[in-house]
């Protein structure tokens, strides 16, 4: 789970450049990430792990970073589902 | 550096003939010996902002030399050509009207739009208008993503979330506005060798309120320096048609009315205005309270929030870039 987040925001947002993304970056504070970024970051999200973001949850606790992103889908997905798409955890 | 002094919302109050004199004066002196032109172009939309430039540059230059700009479109309130006259017959001053319909439908503006749309409210056809929006900043730390909101035929209100294909294609088909009344603007600039005044305010500008090459562009900005309230007294100390000074700020873009809390700045403009003050002078959350009326937290989540569009804005202010 963790790589495929980190693989879409390298590929996305950083023109393939790994550099020094941390698992705990700010993608706010880092510049990474805008608000239209957000709404990209979230289409992939719903795609690949197949669940439904509310407007809600559209906050930085939830995806402003790779670890936020991993601990809020492990809260949003049946455990089964996180086990079997996130062989990396 | 931050520090703890508690103004009060005093701090933007400026003396008006003071600064009416000083930026009169200026752009007498940018428009004849800087930019060497005759006059001024400036488009009133019946706002606040650009009746101001309007009645300073009358003031500076004399109602002879400015030339009033009206540019409606399909979707354009018919308030904002209406209280534009006001400004033009107040000041005496020549104007035209351009309707910029036409261009645009020529360039599929309304159709690109609406195509976007149906991206996520594949329903919307003729008959049904719509606007974007964003989430107010009272509301929570929520991230500024646009939903769109349809009215059907029948009334009917629904807002959906944007997905980044239908924003991006919504606002770049919309931004076809603001760069044909632009176009046109410099049509009567070298036809009378005038140079066209730009209407943003500090936090318009500040903040990347604009369209680059549309609204951004101009030949001088004379009120980008002063705040919106700071514009609002000016207007009182000129003499604007109190009918426009009572207008709320309005984008005038979409078809939907649309607030430019809803549009951008998420919070009413006077908060905006001490907010942007504040961090600028280097106060810190807590020393704004008092003047905002609202918690340290919500000062924080602003300052955030003014950081986060400046990065933004960075590209709008940008010139083309070339190796040295």
């Amino acid at each position: 789970m963790l790589q495929k987040i980190r693989a879409f925001v390298i590929e996305n947002y950083l023109f393939g450049e790994e550099g020094k993304l941390g698992n705990d970056d700010s993608f706010l504070e880092s510049g990474i990430i805008d608000s239209t970024g957000v709404l990209e970051l979230v289409r992939f999200l719903e795609a690949t792990f197949g669940i439904k973001v509310a407007d809600e949850e559209l906050v930085p606790d939830n995806l402003d970073s790779l670890n936020k992103i991993v601990a809020f889908l492990q809260a949003k997905l049946p455990s089964s589902a996180t086990v079997a798409s996130s062989p990396s955890l | 550096m931050t520090t703890h002094s508690t103004p009060s919302a005093d701090i933007l109050r400026l003396d008006p003939e003071a600064e009416t004199e000083r930026i009169t004066a200026w752009i007498r002196e940018t428009i004849s010996r800087n930019l060497r032109r005759r006059g001024a172009v400036i488009g009133v939309s019946g706002g606040i902002d650009s009746s101001v430039v309007a009645f300073l540059c009358a003031r500076a230059l004399g109602n002879e030399r400015i030339q009033i700009l009206f540019t409606p479109e399909a979707d354009s309130s018919p308030d904002s050509l209406r209280l534009g006259r006001m400004v033009a017959t107040a000041l005496k001053a020549k104007s035209a009207l351009e309707d910029i319909s036409a261009i645009l439908k020529g360039a599929r503006c309304y159709e690109r739009r609406d195509d976007s749309v149906r991206l996520v409210v594949p329903e919307y056809s003729n008959g049904y208008k719509c606007k974007i929006v964003l989430p107010s900043l009272l509301d929570a730390s929520r991230y500024s993503i646009f939903s769109v909101v349809v009215q059907s035929p029948d009334g009917q209100i629904k807002k959906v979330r944007l997905t980044p294909e239908a924003y991006l294609g919504i606002v770049a088909a919309t931004n076809f506005k603001q760069r044909t009344r632009k176009m046109m603007e410099y049509y009567y600039a070298d036809l009378l060798q005038y140079a066209v005044a730009g209407t943003p305010n500090r936090l318009e500008y500040d903040q990347g309120f604009f369209v680059k090459n549309g609204d951004g562009a101009a030949d001088f900005k004379p009120i980008a320096h002063l705040y919106k309230s700071q514009v609002y007294q000016l207007a009182a100390y000129l003499g604007v048609p109190e009918e426009i000074q009572r207008r709320p700020p309005t984008t005038d873009t979409y078809p939907l009315e649309q607030s430019q809390e809803e549009f951008y700045f998420t919070l009413p403009l006077e908060t905006m205005d001490l907010c942007l003050y504040g961090k600028d002078h280097g106060i810190s959350a807590a020393g704004l309270v008092a003047a905002t009326g609202m918690d340290e937290g919500f000062v924080e989540r602003v300052y955030s929030m003014i950081e986060s569009k400046r990065k933004v804005a960075k590209y709008l202010h940008a010139h083309s870039l070339l190796i040295d």
